[in-house]
């Protein structure tokens, strides 16, 4: 009998229920937990942020957005246009020159240095360059983002074959991130930053260096991540694709929201992931 | 915290990096053998310094009419004395002996024996010869005499000698710190600068590792593992060399050269002991303050 999108999602879905509660109980260090007020669905908040790299270098003006949880959004623009500075705020790689942002409803002003690791490890990040660390195979890149949090080698053991699988990497578990194709290894990059099962997961140009069938995996991937209850944020410039996705898209333009709509092309959130590579594959001829 | 993951880290990392992990082993090697070499010799030399300072000597004349019982009386008066380590008593027929041997013809041409009965005088430190002599002189205002006695005529510290000897010895001892501490700053700043380098390389990797949420101490520890693994095999490394230095060379001539068989020679043992902890300290500490400017992600 052949294996139904339904069935696959569903499949996801108690891989990812298996896996939490494990990552949950490895977790020795006090990880700033997400604190979704029951009912309250908006997981990043902007107010009147601003970003400025030195005089006259503006990274973000007055930003004021809101994303849901389960959303999955898409920050476009051309180079330059802020997208990757909403990113590196929202990983605290970058404070902001004015404005509040809140994760969960947290405000990210009030984390302390220090206590900046334990709030990342709730927040996956995908990069256009992968990231990966070229002395550890890919089951190792993955692992380090649970052995960070304090989890044995026995739980990640437990915990690991589902996210590779989830990820279509159960075969290239031994190979060093050199001897994968960019596709792989953003797909290893996917799956780093979802081990952890992060509540918000961020992708700043995922597909930027990468062809257009396998940006459609990756695409794919994301959307697969999204339904099974990740918020997720991808940044491209491509707006073909993003147009495609018909996902809610911010667009920015020398720094200011220029366009915020969940537009008419705002699919059926029932298409499955299956459909959604048929209809990307289709509409990209 | 783990110990065994850390553990695995530092030894992976080496492994994976084994150019720039050789390039830091090889200047710990390098300065640990430098630092074995040098310590002894600056030992030695501020030892032979030292050994020449304790040659600065007081001379006290006694009058030649002075009785065994006033020579007695002198010598409890110049023990109890401050300033004074030890005292000698030379007599007139001993200080001729000595200095016939010295200038024998200049005491031909005398005949006869013009010296004293002498107390010779070491004081507890060089640099206060003028002090002690002050000390002693009859001739001194009361307020610096300190020990008052007919029988004693003259108090002499061979001033022009005494200086000689202060004046050289000092530009030695100095110039012996002064170079100790350039090198051990060298040392530092070369372990230090090749371990840099060998983190720059890997600055990437450490801000993967921030960026997916591992805290300073996480990333740090491995790194001075490292750093003390590598430390401690390129200090074994050096002391191993300086051990087979010690047994082919310096062990045979040391029954010739009596510099090297000094009894104030840095023993072996204890020199062992300070270059593994210097290596090792240096190595480790290094790699871990160095790594702290990557961390800032």
């Amino acid at each position: 009998m052949a294996t139904t999108e339904r069935d696959v999602r569903e499949r996801d879905a108690v891989r990812v229920r298996r896996a939490v509660p494990r990552l949950r109980a490895a977790d020795t260090h006090p990880v700033i937990r997400p604190r979704v007020r029951p009912g309250a669905e908006t997981v990043v908040e902007f107010r009147g942020v601003s970003k400025l790299y030195g005089p006259g270098g503006i990274g973000l003006e007055r930003a004021t957005f809101a994303v849901n949880r389960q959303e999955m959004v898409f920050l476009v623009g051309a180079t330059g246009s802020g997208k990757s500075t909403i990113m590196r705020l929202l990983i605290k790689e970058l404070e902001p020159t004015e404005g509040t942002i809140r994760v969960a409803g947290r405000d990210l002003e009030e984390i302390e240095r220090k206590k900046v690791p334990y709030y990342r490890r709730n927040v996956g990040v995908v990069f256009q360059d992968f990231k990966l660390l070229p002395t550890r195979t890919v089951y190792d890149n993955i692992a380090y983002a649970l052995q960070v949090t304090g989890a044995s080698r026995k739980q990640i053991r437990a915990t690991l074959p589902d996210i590779l699988h989830l990820t279509g990497l159960s075969t290239k578990l031994h190979n060093y991130p050199h001897q994968l194709s960019g596709g792989e290894q953003q797909r290893v990059a996917v799956a780093r930053a979802f081990a952890g099962h992060p509540p918000l997961l961020l992708a700043d140009e995922p597909t930027g260096n990468l062809d257009p069938e396998t940006s459609i995996g990756i695409m794919q991937l994301l959307y697969r991540i999204n339904r099974a209850g990740t918020t997720v944020i991808v940044a491209s410039h491509d707006n073909e694709m993003v147009d495609r996705m018909r996902r809610r898209v911010i667009e920015l333009r020398r720094g200011r929201i220029v366009r915020d709509e969940a537009s008419g092309l705002y699919g059926s959130s029932d298409e499955n992931t299956g459909e959604l590579g048929d209809r990307l594959r289709r509409e990209s001829k | 915290m783990k110990p065994a993951f850390f553990l695995k880290e530092a030894t992976r990392s080496m492994r994976r990096n084994a150019v720039p992990s050789f390039a830091a082993l090889a200047s710990v090697l390098v300065t640990t053998l430098v630092l074995g070499v040098f310590i002894p010799v600056v030992q030695a030399t501020n030892g032979a310094a030292n050994d020449i300072r304790s040659r600065v000597l007081v001379d006290v004349d006694l009058n030649p009419s002075a009785t065994n019982a006033e020579v007695a009386r002198v010598k409890s008066e110049l023990k109890g004395a401050p300033h004074v380590k030890s005292v000698q008593f030379v007599s007139k027929q001993q200080g001729y002996n000595e200095e016939r041997k010295l200038n024998p013809q200049a005491f031909a041409l005398v005949g006869y024996n013009p010296l004293p009965d002498i107390f010779r005088l070491t004081p507890t430190n060089p640099n206060e010869s003028g002090t002690l002599r002050a000390e002693l002189d009859q001739s001194s205002p009361p307020g610096v005499r300190l020990v008052t006695d007919p029988a004693i005529v003259d108090v002499q510290n061979r001033q022009a000698q005494t200086n000689t000897i202060l004046s050289a010895t000092r530009t030695i001892k100095l110039t012996m710190a002064l170079l100790a501490g350039l090198l051990v700053f060298a040392s530092v700043l070369l372990i230090s600068n090749t371990i840099r380098l060998s983190l720059f390389s890997r600055r990437r990797e450490v801000e993967v590792m921030k960026l997916v949420g591992a805290t300073d101490w996480f990333i740090r520890w491995p790194f001075v593992l490292e750093g003390l693994f590598l430390g401690a095999l390129g200090g074994a490394g050096a002391i191993g060399l300086l051990a087979l230095a010690k047994i082919t060379l310096v062990d045979p001539l040391a029954n010739t050269f009596k510099l090297i068989s000094q009894p104030n020679m840095i023993d072996f043992r204890l020199l062992v002991i300070i270059l593994m902890a210097s290596a090792i300290g240096v190595s480790a500490a290094g790699s871990g303050l160095s790594l702290r400017r990557f961390l800032r992600v």
